[in-house]
């Protein structure tokens, strides 16, 4: 063998190991945006700890909690959350000033569950071009699912359209002739009910919503609206109200002996804080739907998921207050932070954060009801769309029928 | 009637105009600190400190009402929303230039306030107060009303595009904003204090002294009085427009009662009738509230309720008892 011969083949041997082995390497090597290192991942939270809707600040407080059992078991391949959460008091400015100093200042990987229609929609702006995740954003307005204009951003819980258009496709099954009467409340949160229920009903809408009435969250009381709505001589009177005004509809309606097919939405559907005050008689029969477990129900004591949420807030919260859903809320929703980072495994860059939220299979939190599960695609955004409809029976919800999706199409 | 003005009155205490600005030296300082300051810093604090000027304009035009004029408002979060949904109408509707924005949001804001000004005119001290409060209380309300949502995108509020530097000038959007702003700020903090030093400026302040005495002079306490009011609105539009621009979004939340009364505070800390004090009120409802979250995130309110009270009890007089302390030690200094 030549000698040149001999060093042609040494040369390509060992570009050939070379390649291999950087490679190799390239497999092996962890990449990471800001915000995560071999030890540590950064998210960051804006959450409405003082405020209007300070009720919500334990969420935030449930977040923190979980992060902080994660970390005590070792944290997330081998990397402890750092959770860094700050307070906007319900206000779309500091909303806007919070959300620059975690991503620009704290330097956080992406910004999980901040809560508001109000805020998120001051940030969605920010946060896209940034390209920063604004993941699980805590509202059920439904355009937060737009993955084209938006891709950066993603909801969690089912949009209030998606809610109403499964009332939509109840009462078209069940009561196919139905009058239907509307209370709502006149903002976003009312307005895409009220969307959602007829895009439900199609082009049955018209001949089946025979009365709209809507209030005003500083009335301080909405019975005329319940009386008015009586005089129409609806059948199904559904109740797109917050949970005071829902447990006041209920109550008067009970009291006028009004007694239509009444539907009240998830946002009202707590035992402690809308049905009691409401007189369990006046609310009996009352349908609603829901997609999570109620700590008040007595019927998940022995459910293995709850079991695991009890023992979280035994050890790391037990201040919290069992009943509280924001509580229930802020663990399911803490649960899919943490599934989706371990989806990442080594490659925490925001782009590949965005991928594995937006590849989500069957993943089902323990407080999610039983057959509710979490799908998300590249075109689908809205983790949670089902849910299963319940009626209130003696001091709790029952549930009947199948798990019903809030998708248009089936 | 005398027996409230007897009460009402005391209450702004007389500045003499003198005392009311800065001397040339020191506001050349602050200025220059002002010009470099962002040249050194992040984007995230640059955009902070855009925040400070825009609330500084915000209580600067509060405290020509309330130190000039000595009538009380609790609305300026009414004004300072008109102001930014003029400006976020105007730039996302009409395609208008977002610096052109703001004299139609000025102009807007003083003619809402010259006319809010009328009706006000009756009203003195705590009863003004709570009449402009109910304005405030009625604002975000009127924005979310049904008959202007294809206007002002209701509940959902209307996301404003954020300008770049202009003669492709390599600039971040932020520090351009920045400089915008100061310039605009720096121009209405002379017209402020040279009104103040104006034939209608002395008329304010002989107004706030005492009101009788003022129209026995011969100053028309009516025209005055809605004059400063319009003024003062006129500025504060200007600051919302600003603000608009800078966060990029409006929204009724964003323009609550709580605005309102963080102006007045600003007003009051940074000392009232003290116009260069607008910068340290500002400063203070800006960065107190991060300072209270810091140290307890559960009891925020509580600790920005303490370092507030603190103020008020060892200062009362705000930033100008504390810059007048300064300016008599370094005559002391001097002396020595």
């Amino acid at each position: 063998m030549h000698f040149s011969q001999q060093l042609r083949i040494a040369a390509f041997s060992t570009a050939v190991i070379a390649f291999v082995a950087g490679s190799d390497g390239a497999l092996a090597q962890k990449t990471y945006d800001t915000g995560a290192t071999d030890t540590e991942i950064k998210i960051g939270n804006i959450m409405p700890y003082s405020g209007p809707a300070s009720a919500y600040g334990v969420i935030g407080k449930t977040e923190e909690a979980y992060f902080r059992k994660i970390n005590a078991e070792g944290g997330i391949n081998g990397r402890k959350i750092n959770f860094i959460s700050y307070d906007d008091g319900y206000s779309p400015p500091k909303a806007v000033e919070q959300a620059r100093k975690l991503v620009e200042s704290d330097e956080v990987l992406l910004v999980f569950n901040p809560l508001g229609t109000p805020s998120n929609s001051a940030i969605q702006k920010y946060m896209n071009a940034r390209k920063v995740p604004q993941l699980f954003v805590a509202t059920g307005a439904a355009k937060w699912n737009d993955p084209k204009e938006f891709p950066w951003t993603m909801g969690w819980q089912p949009s209030y359209q998606s809610e109403a258009r499964i009332y939509a496709k109840f009462l078209l099954k069940e009561k196919p002739d139905a009058r239907i009467a509307i209370l709502y409340q006149n903002d976003d949160f009312g307005k895409d009910y009220l969307k959602g229920l007829k895009e439900g009903l199609g082009a049955k809408a018209a001949s089946m919503l025979i009365a709209e009435e809507s209030y005003e969250t500083t009335e301080p009381t909405i019975d005329n609206h319940v009386f008015k709505l009586k005089a129409t001589g609806a059948d199904v009177f559904l109740n797109i109200a917050t949970p005071k005004f829902a447990a006041q509809a209920i109550k008067k309606a009970g009291e006028i002996e009004w007694k239509p097919l009444h539907i009240v939405t998830n946002v009202s559907i707590s035992v402690g804080s809308v049905m009691k005050p409401a007189g369990f008689e006046n609310a009996q029969g009352v349908l609603s739907a829901n997609y999570g477990k109620d700590g008040a129900d007595s019927q998940w004591d022995d459910d293995p998921g709850m079991k695991k949420f009890y023992a979280f807030l035994d050890k790391y919260f037990p201040d919290a207050n069992r009943l509280d859903t924001n509580v229930v809320y802020g663990y399911g929703v803490s649960q899919t932070m943490v599934k989706v980072l371990e989806m990442c495994g080594d490659n925490l860059t925001r782009e590949n954060v965005m991928k594995q939220a937006a590849s989500l299979k069957d993943f089902t939190p323990d407080t999610l009801l039983p057959g509710v599960k979490i799908n998300t695609s590249a075109t689908d955004f809205a983790p949670i769309d089902q849910l299963r409809m319940q009626r209130f029976k003696g001091e709790k919800w029952e549930f009947f029928g199948d798990i019903i999706s809030g998708d248009l199409s089936n | 009637m005398s027996a409230i003005q007897e009460v009402a009155n005391p209450v702004v205490e007389a500045v003499p105009k003198r005392a009311m600005t800065l001397g040339y030296g020191t506001s050349l300082v602050m200025l220059a600190l002002l010009i470099v300051v962002p040249l050194f810093v992040k984007n995230f604090i640059i955009f902070q400190l855009t925040m400070l000027l825009i609330y500084a304009l915000a209580v600067l035009a509060l405290n020509i009402l309330t130190g000039g004029s000595g009538q009380f408002s609790l609305g300026q979060s009414a004004f300072y929303a008109v102001g930014a949904y003029t400006s976020a109408i105007l730039i996302e509707h009409a395609g208008v230039n977002y610096a052109l924005t703001l004299p139609v949001a000025g102009a807007i804001c003083f003619g809402f306030g010259f006319l809010f000004g009328q009706p006000a005119l009756r009203l003195s001290g705590v009863y003004l107060a709570l009449a402009t409060f109910a304005l405030a209380t009625a604002m975000p309300q009127l924005l979310k009303l049904g008959y202007f949502e294809y206007w002002t995108g209701g509940v959902q509020g209307l996301v404003v595009t954020k300008p770049d530097a202009p003669f492709g000038l390599k600039m971040s959007q932020d520090m351009w904003l920045y400089y915008f702003t100061l310039a605009v700020t720096v121009a209405i903090y002379i017209f402020s204090v040279n009104l103040l030093k104006s034939r209608s400026g002395r008329a304010f302040m002989a107004i706030r002294d005492n009101e009788i005495a003022a129209s026995a002079m011969g100053i028309d306490v009516a025209l005055y009085k809605t004059l400063a009011f319009g003024v003062s609105a006129g500025i504060t539009g200007v600051a919302g427009g600003l603000g608009a621009i800078a966060v990029q979004f409006v929204a009724p939340d964003s323009y609550t009662i709580t605005l309102a009364i963080s102006l007045f505070l600003g007003m009051v800390v940074g000392g009232v009738g003290w116009l260069p004090g607008s910068i340290v009120g500002s400063a203070f409802i800006i960065f107190v509230p991060n300072i209270a979250e810091g140290i307890s995130k559960g009891l925020s309110g509580a600790v920005f309720g303490v370092l507030l009270f603190l103020v008020i009890f060892l200062v009362p007089h705000g930033a100008r008892q504390v810059a007048m302390l300064a300016e008599h030690l370094l005559g002391k200094l001097r002396k020595n």
